[in-house]
């Protein structure tokens, strides 16, 4: 406009003749017909079909074990044991026997399962103290208000870490065993690198330790109400893997987006025979030591072991999915074909 | 322009509103305290102050319920227990939403700041007291009270009372054009009986106190008295007020004394800001929201439910945070936070981005080339903002005829004098070779350029800068305005085409004419006869009549606006002759003569009083007395011989052209005796100003342009104007040269009276005389018989008939007709008339119903001399264009003042009315008579449509159609409670109406009746004050910013400078707007429902809790930011059709509008849709991860980005043209949201608690599963609108697709051809026309 006011003489408000001031921009008009859409229908049901067919192939290769080892077996009695609160610092263990038809080749995921655990609830999610987390000392001295109640304990000692996330954290473990005619052979997981670099490394540190140990940074903490460990404590295998380090605590705090999730557990170490190649057939038992309770929200738990593929763990639904869209962009396609042969086939719009 | 001394008595309870202004230096205390109350000339229209502005503008924004509700949800995040967010996430959409529009107001806040302050920084001369001398003063420091000295050219800073003028007859000349458009120079007078008028004006001498009324906004009307010390009271009037922002002509200097101030002048009053219009699409709008609101609610409600179901099932589990808390109680809690968490689903971003959407549509229409007119330099304005759209939806247009179908360029076609009509035909084929003239375009922008160079020479010439203030600084509008500012020049030039300005003269009348010399000759023979001699005094009172009775304001381009001095006329000599008159009065032909020469038995002496005067001023500069035909009265022999002797006497020469009859030479030398007399002015002129000026050169500037044409018409016939002072004209009459005309009133025009008079002293027989122009209908009924001789009775009612039937005549032909009537006044008579005029003139109170009654009292026993047919050509296209309304589906009516036989000659001219219809006409004299005409009529019709009822299905077709023509009358009693409905039913039935004869109001009323009877969305367009309140009752109103003032447009909506820029107005801007928005408000809704359903759906699984799967500034900036361009392009850019197809096939329109985007059946599909897409959206990512050790935010990630993808490509499926400018913004929005979420998931480390997305992008866009997943969801969303639309084209080839292909080809070609012209005008520079190349203009033929 402001160019406009320099201009004199007697056509001196004559609109510019551009293109965009005429509304005269060459364009692209997508016109949907039969004619124009029906090749690339009939292109994209091709290429869904082959994906899906592809991804079905994948998937084939991948292989899954459930073992639901809530109320199974031996473990009847800690469950029943666990229904009781008080109970709640006596140890339980009990073994599930499971065995494996086919050898799981390649790397073995373990995952523990749980069903019916709301990890995604408003106020659950809400309840943690990513900043406490980070290792920064004040909020680890007084936790962040959404941690409410595990803020504080009675005496009013913060909580380390505090929140219901980290308070609810899962802490079964298992051990596995593969029985071979030589008898036991302790399957050998790898509890380490189960969580994002991100998480292990920017999200989550322990305080700042100023040639301090850990239990040291943690004084004037306690420990979340439902654990029987402090946090500095959670690993007593390897002292880096502790405080808010530590892989499981990391792998809890990410929650899971639905209620019936699995999360890492380990992988299967695959230096040594019989495990190189993965997971052999034949017999296995997982030992438990059992301390989650699920009886309050009708919960189940569950030992998952997997293979992945390059887009994941088994997975039926994607090939599935893709095999259907290929059917009815198919179906589609045929039906605009028909009522294109019958209607729009008159020269009009064959145009172009 | 008569004031006089009037001893009021004190009436102070008169003014019971009045304000008191006296110097602002006196001692009175009480007066410097009221004078101190009054407000300040500064200028303040800006709304907000520095301080001011944050509380003041979010006080106005909350006016708004959208934004209460915004804030509202974000005040509802900041309770704990509900909180779905982080709170200030819950801020961000309504400090955006706040924000923008303050940095909107802000911006044009600014912009009225600056104006303001150039305005209040202007200088003026104001007086000091101090000094005692005027001093530079910036106008905000003027004060009431205060002296305000202006020069000629500068600009009124505050309403002033004018108190000295440097012309010596105390007037001084505005031109008011910033005020209201009108270019004509106005006068306006000194306050009379200023004692010191004479000397130079010193405010210390005044003491004088001026009451008058409070400020007002009626810039005719001023009232009030100024009190002399002495306790004399002079009344005062508009004509002695200046009004800030006229600028001064034509007089050196001015002395006025400020009486409003600031905001409280006139002018500033009427300053309106721009309208505000609700669309009939935003009320749709808001029913669909609350449509929005409800499915909120239902959605909220149903989570709430859930979550209380939910967790009467659970028993205190570990992840229950709050396990105390009832499940009623919880489920309250989470209905409020789902609000919160669904907010997104009420699109309040949509309010803003259709105040953005509606401002590019009219960037765009304002550029448009086709609506632009070369001739007037003018493009369209668009003034109300906000109803783009209902051009797209228009049912009825309402037009008026005058200025709006035609050109209201008035050009002199034919006319009748004493029941003889002269048809001019020689001007007839110069007006029809004008118009086929096939380089019309050309010729008129070189007159144009002519025009205005013309201007500007003479702008040098005069030396007086003139002022560089435009209007919008004045009145602080911006944009709009400028054009108005230099509207006068196009104005002007208009009136000087030539076309209006050269009449050939019928050479039946020019003989007529001359021989009034040639009689004069017969007359000494005695060969005398004495109708012919009546005839010929007819014929020169008419163009006497046509000279001066009007209120043109007359320059010279050598002086512009610079009114010419009247030549000093030798008063001695009147005197003079006088006496000799009282010698010779007597006639034997006293009966004889014409009527009203009977009464006045001195009109006898008038001959000799002709001559005398000539000759006394041809004494001095015999060049003078060489008339041929000096006397246009000869009606005596007696009179004639004693002329002839006197002559010979007074100039002492016989004269050899006197005898000459050949007229030719007769005239030639009239002409040269004219120039020869101008020669001699030049020598008595004080100012020695006027002499050069030349026959060609003088410029006539009138209100109204038929008044111009009138005065060129009598110049034709060397009846010239010559110059005009308030109280003398200066008229050249053929063969007598120029002469003195004492102007004694002027009774301006009003639409009530419908008619205009002037009071003069007749130059020749020194009679009072009053000619009165006006409409033939009061003119007819005004002229009484004549009571004396019966054969005078006889020729009168002859002339009266003949002329009566020329009427007629003129108007089947569609001329518009006036009649020139004369009255003699005798010296009684007019006495007593003067007294209560002048009584009238000073009165305070009432004074327009006074002043209306005292001209009607003079306006009586008129004597019709004859009429006039002015031809007003239809504008270009005008018939095209109504045609392409009616194919469009639009009633056109016409409502005109004009008379029915114009009204239907202009129907038939502009193809309203085709051969094939059937004129309805409807006239009638009582109400009963109208009631059973009406319901007639509408039988009539019925039978008439059942016989053709098959045809009827295509009302374009030209198949018989009904026309109904109603006059005033009877449309008065058809507006009525009882009539009304029949008056509607038949002029549904009708193919167009034309109302004739109607008045303002009427006008009015029937848009009014139609818009809220029918239902429908009415247009009206139109182009004069008369058309003011039909504009503004109309759903839209159309200005045509044309030759009459400025009134019309003020009140638009839009402005455009032709009647045909209408066609493209609403077949392709309305039509094209009118999908933007409703697609762009479509696509908003579809848009919001789609996403906040994939929050709802995974409330199913996470217990209804009100947690997302989505990071909260993500979703918040999702609508806001992310997807918020593209549905702004679509609403500014996108053309579901081209431009060429719809103004091709206006049928386009009506199917548009039948078919109407948006409806409620649309609207309901449009969000099934959305409701489909967001389940594929979130259901396929969420089978596809169920089970797995997928994180919430993992999850939301593929869902999110399907989402981003699914909404952008909908929206290029629901685009019908796709540009590069599409293309980026589509890109920009995806990578902006890719942008976003990278940064974020990378730099954030602890914030937007608890959805934090550290890692979670990166992660997710190096996994080939998410694109498995996205592909998927995306196209399996997408599918079914591309299958359906796909279907629905191919088995609907409709009309519309087809010829889409077909006009893609065209409109590329007319783009090259667009370019290439550009190529040339480039090299050229010339300016030809521009808005259609290779155009062939319009050759409407007016007349038959």
């Amino acid at each position: 406009m402001g160019k406009e006011k320099s201009k004199s003489g007697p056509l001196a408000r004559r609109p510019d003749n551009s293109a965009f001031k005429q509304q005269r921009l060459p364009a692209w008009t997508p016109m949907l017909t039969a004619s124009t859409v029906l090749p690339s229908f009939y292109l994209l049901a091709l290429i869904c079909m082959l994906l899906g067919v592809w991804l079905l192939l994948t998937v084939q290769n991948t292989q899954e074990m459930k073992v639901d080892y809530t109320e199974a077996g031996s473990c009847n009695l800690c469950f029943e044991m666990r229904k009781n609160v008080s109970n709640a610092g006596q140890k339980c263990t009990c073994m599930i026997m499971f065995s494996i038809e086919k050898a799981f080749k390649g790397d073995v995921f373990i995952y523990y399962g749980l069903r019916n655990f709301h990890q995604n609830l408003r106020r659950y999610m809400d309840s943690r103290d990513d900043g406490q987390m980070l290792g920064r000392k004040s909020n680890l001295k007084s936790p962040s208000s959404y941690c409410k109640p595990f803020d504080v304990d009675e005496k009013g000692v913060p909580i380390a870490p505090c929140g219901a996330v980290a308070n609810s954290m899962f802490n079964d473990s298992f051990i596995l065993t593969y029985y071979t005619i030589n008898g036991p052979t302790v399957v050998p997981l790898l509890r380490k690198g189960l969580t994002w670099y991100t998480d292990k490394n920017v999200k989550y540190r322990n305080p700042k330790m100023d040639n301090l140990t850990l239990p040291e940074v943690f004084e004037g903490t306690t420990r979340p109400p439902y654990w029987q460990k402090p946090v500095y404590q959670l690993d007593p295998f390897d002292p880096n893997n502790n405080g808010f380090i530590n892989d499981d605590l990391l792998v809890w705090m990410r929650e899971a987006a639905f209620p019936n999730f699995k999360k890492l557990y380990g992988f299967l170490y695959r230096a040594n025979k019989p495990f190189t190649k993965g997971l052999p057939a034949g017999n296995y038992s997982v030992a438990i030591s059992y301390n989650f309770p699920v009886q309050y929200f009708k919960g189940r738990k569950e030992v998952v072991l997997t293979t992945v593929s390059w887009f994941g763990g088994q997975n039926h639904f994607l090939p599935i999915a893709y095999l259907v869209t290929s059917g009815l962009i198919l179906l589609t396609a045929v039906v605009l074909t028909v009522v294109w042969w019958k209607f729009g086939k008159d020269g009009k719009n064959m145009a172009d | 322009m008569h004031s006089l001394k009037l001893p009021f008595h004190i009436h102070r309870e008169r003014l019971p509103r009045k304000r008191i202004v006296g110097p602002s230096f006196a001692e009175d205390e009480d007066l410097k305290k009221v004078l101190k109350s009054y407000q300040s000339n500064k200028i303040r229209t800006t709304k907000y102050s520095f301080l001011s502005f944050l509380p003041k503008n979010l006080f106005e924004q909350l006016h708004r319920i959208a934004n209460i509700y915004f804030i509202f949800l974000a005040a509802l995040n900041f309770v704990p227990v509900v909180e779905a967010f982080q709170p200030e996430v819950s801020l961000v959409p309504i400090v955006l939403v706040l924000s923008v529009t303050a940095i909107k107001d802000v911006f044009e806040d600014f912009r009225r700041f600056h104006s303001d302050r150039l305005v209040n920084r202007q200088l003026c001369d104001l007086y000091s007291s101090a000094q005692k001398d005027y001093v530079d003063c910036c106008w905000k420091d003027v004060r009431v009270g205060d002296f305000v000295r202006l020069s000629c050219n500068e600009i009124i800073p505050a309403d002033m009372v004018l108190l000295y003028s440097s012309d010596p007859r105390g007037v001084c000349y505005i031109e008011t054009a910033n005020l209201d458009g009108e270019t004509n120079l106005k006068q306006r007078q000194v306050v009379s009986d200023l004692p010191l008028q004479d000397s130079q004006f010193s405010p210390e001498n005044f003491h004088s106190r001026i009451e008058c009324e409070n400020p007002n906004n009626d810039l005719n009307r001023f009232r009030g008295f100024i009190e002399h010390a002495s306790g004399v009271r002079v009344g005062l009037h508009s004509s002695n007020v200046l009004l800030r922002s006229c600028t001064i002509r034509n007089t050196e200097t001015v002395i006025g004394i400020v009486v409003y101030a600031g905001h409280e002048t006139k002018a500033m009053m009427n300053n309106s800001g721009p309208r505000y219009k609700r669309s009939l699409l935003e009320r749709r709008l808001n029913r669909d929201i609350l449509w929005c609101v409800a499915l909120l609610i239902v959605m909220c409600l149903i989570a709430a439910v859930g979550h209380g179901l939910w967790l009467k099932n659970l028993k205190d589990p570990i992840f229950q945070v709050d396990g105390e808390m009832s499940p009623a109680l919880a489920a309250f809690y989470v209905f409020w936070t789902m609000i919160i968490v669904l907010q997104v689903l009420i699109p309040i971003s949509l309010y803003v981005s259709i105040e953005i959407v509606k401002l590019g549509q009219i960037y765009f229409i304002h550029n448009d080339l086709d609506m632009y007119n070369e001739e007037q330099d003018s493009r369209i304005q668009c003034r109300a903002l906000n109803i783009t759209e209902d051009l797209g939806q228009i049912q009825y247009v309402f037009s008026d005829k005058t200025g709006t179908l035609t050109e209201n360029k008035m050009v002199f076609r034919r006319c009748s004098i004493f029941g003889v009509e002269y048809p001019h035909e020689e001007n007839a084929r110069r007006l029809a070779v004008y118009e086929e003239d096939p380089n019309r375009g050309a010729s008129r922008t070189v007159t144009l350029k002519s025009a205005c160079s013309r201007k500007s020479l003479t702008c040098r010439s005069l030396s007086c800068n003139r002022s560089s203030v435009s209007l919008h600084t004045l009145t602080a509008e911006s944009g709009e305005e400028d054009q108005l500012s230099s509207h006068p020049q196009a104005k002007t030039a208009a009136f000087c085409s030539p076309m209006a300005k050269d009449v050939v003269p019928d050479p039946a009348l020019e003989k007529k004419l001359n021989s009034l010399c040639s009689s004069l000759l017969h007359l000494s023979d005695g060969l005398f006869k004495t109708t012919s001699n009546l005839e010929l005094t007819y014929i020169t009172d008419f163009f006497l009549a046509l000279t001066i009775c009007n209120t043109v304001v007359v320059s010279s381009p050598g002086q512009p606006r610079h009114v010419m001095r009247e030549a000093r006329t030798p008063l001695k000599s009147l005197e003079e002759i006088k006496v000799m008159f009282q010698r010779l009065s007597f006639s034997p032909f006293t009966t004889m003569s014409t009527p009203q020469m009977k009464s006045s038995p001195r009109s006898f002496t008038s001959r000799l009083f002709i001559r005398g005067k000539s000759g006394s001023l041809t004494f001095p500069t015999p060049t003078n007395n060489s008339p041929s035909c000096p006397n246009p009265e000869p009606e005596s022999y007696e009179e004639t011989s004693s002329l002839k002797v006197e002559l010979n006497m007074s100039a002492g020469r016989g004269d050899p052209i006197w005898a000459d009859q050949d007229s030719k030479e007769a005239l030639k030398e009239a002409q040269i005796s004219s120039d020869r007399f101008k020669g001699s002015m030049e020598d008595q002129d004080e100012d020695g100003s006027s002499g050069e000026d030349s026959e060609d050169e003088l410029l006539y500037e009138a209100e109204s342009p038929d008044e111009a044409a009138l005065v060129h018409a009598a110049r034709a016939y060397h009846c010239t104007l010559r110059a005009r002072s308030p109280e003398n004209l200066l008229v050249e009459l053929p063969g007598i040269g120029s002469l003195p005309v004492r102007l004694l009133h002027v009774l301006p025009f009003d639409s009530n009276r419908k008619r205009m008079s002037v009071v003069v002293r007749h130059p020749l027989t020194g009679e009072l005389v009053v000619y009165t122009k006006g409409a033939d209908s009061v003119i007819m009924d005004l002229a009484e018989r004549p009571k004396g001789a019966e054969h005078a009775q006889e020729l009168y009612s002859h002339i009266r008939e003949q002329t009566q039937k020329h009427l007629d005549a003129y108007a089947r032909e569609g001329l518009r007709t006036l009649c020139i009537a004369k009255k003699v006044l005798e010296e009684e008579e007019y006495d007593v008339w003067m007294k209560r005029q002048l009584l009238a003139e000073s009165s305070i109170e009432n004074r327009e119903e006074l002043l209306l009654e005292s001209a009607q009292r003079l306006e009586t026993n008129l004597t019709l001399l004859g009429s006039t047919g002015i031809v007003d050509r239809l504008q270009e296209e005008v018939p095209e264009t109504i045609e392409a309304l009616q194919r469009a589906g639009i009633k056109v009516w016409v409502l005109t003042g004009d008379k029915q036989e114009t009204a239907i000659n202009i129907a038939n001219a502009c193809k309203l009315l085709r051969s094939s219809d059937q004129l309805l006409t409807a006239n009638c004299d009582n109400k009963d008579a109208c009631a059973a005409l009406l319901n007639e009529l509408i039988v009539e019709v019925q039978c008439g449509q059942e016989g053709v009822s098959e045809q009827r299905e295509d009302p374009s077709s030209g198949s018989t159609g009904f026309i109904l023509a109603i006059d005033g009358r009877t449309l008065d009693w058809a507006l009525q409670e009882d009539l009304r409905s029949s008056f509607l039913e038949l002029s549904r039935k009708c193919k167009a109406v034309l109302c004739c004869r109607s008045t303002p109001l009427q006008k009015s009323k029937v848009v009014q009746l139609v818009r809220d009877h029918l239902r429908v969305m009415t247009l009206a367009v139109g182009d004069g004050a008369n058309d003011v309140s039909m504009i503004q009752v109309a759903d839209v109103g159309i200005g045509i910013s044309g030759q009459e003032g400025m009134q019309a447009v003020m009140s638009s909506d839009f402005a455009i400078p032709r009647f045909h820029h209408l066609r493209k107005l609403l077949l392709v801007h309305g039509h094209w707007c009118y999908h933007r928005l409703a697609n762009m408000i479509l696509y908003f809704f579809y848009k919001n429902v789609m996403y906040v359903n994939l929050l709802f759906w995974y409330q199913f699984f996470c217990g209804f809790s009100g947690s997302v799967m989505i990071n909260s500034w993500v979703l918040i900036l999702f609508n806001l930011l992310f997807t918020s361009v593209p549905p702004l392009i679509y609403g500014v850019l996108d053309q579901d059709t081209a431009a060429d197809a719809l103004e091709e096939h206006p049928e386009l329109y009506q199917a548009a509008r039948s078919s109407k985007v948006y409806v409620p059946s649309i609207f309901w599909i449009t969000i099934l849709d959305a409701f489909y897409q967001s389940c594929i959206c979130f259901f396929i990512p969420y089978f596809a991860l169920a089970g797995s050790d997928v994180d919430g935010l993992s999850f939301g990630s593929p869902i999110n980005t399907s989402a981003l993808f699914i909404i952008l490509l909908h929206q290029v499926i629901e685009s019908h043209t796709l540009t590069w400018i599409h293309a980026l913004v589509l890109f920009l929005s995806a990578a902006s949201y890719f942008a976003f979420v990278l940064l974020f998931s990378t730099f954030c480390i602890v914030c937007s608690h608890p959805t934090n997305l550290l890692g979670v992008e990166p992660r997710q866009l190096s996994t080939p599963l998410f694109y498995v997943i996205c592909a998927v969801t995306t196209v399996t969303a997408l599918i079914p609108r591309i299958f359906f639309r796909s279907l629905f084209n191919t088995v609907h080839p409709s009309a519309l697709l087809t010829k889409d292909q077909r006009q893609e080809a065209a409109s590329e070609s007319y783009r090259r051809r667009m370019q290439r012209w550009n190529q040339n005008h480039a090299r050229t520079g010339l300016p030809v026309c521009a808005d259609n190349p290779g155009l062939v203009p319009g050759q409407e033929e007016v007349l038959s």
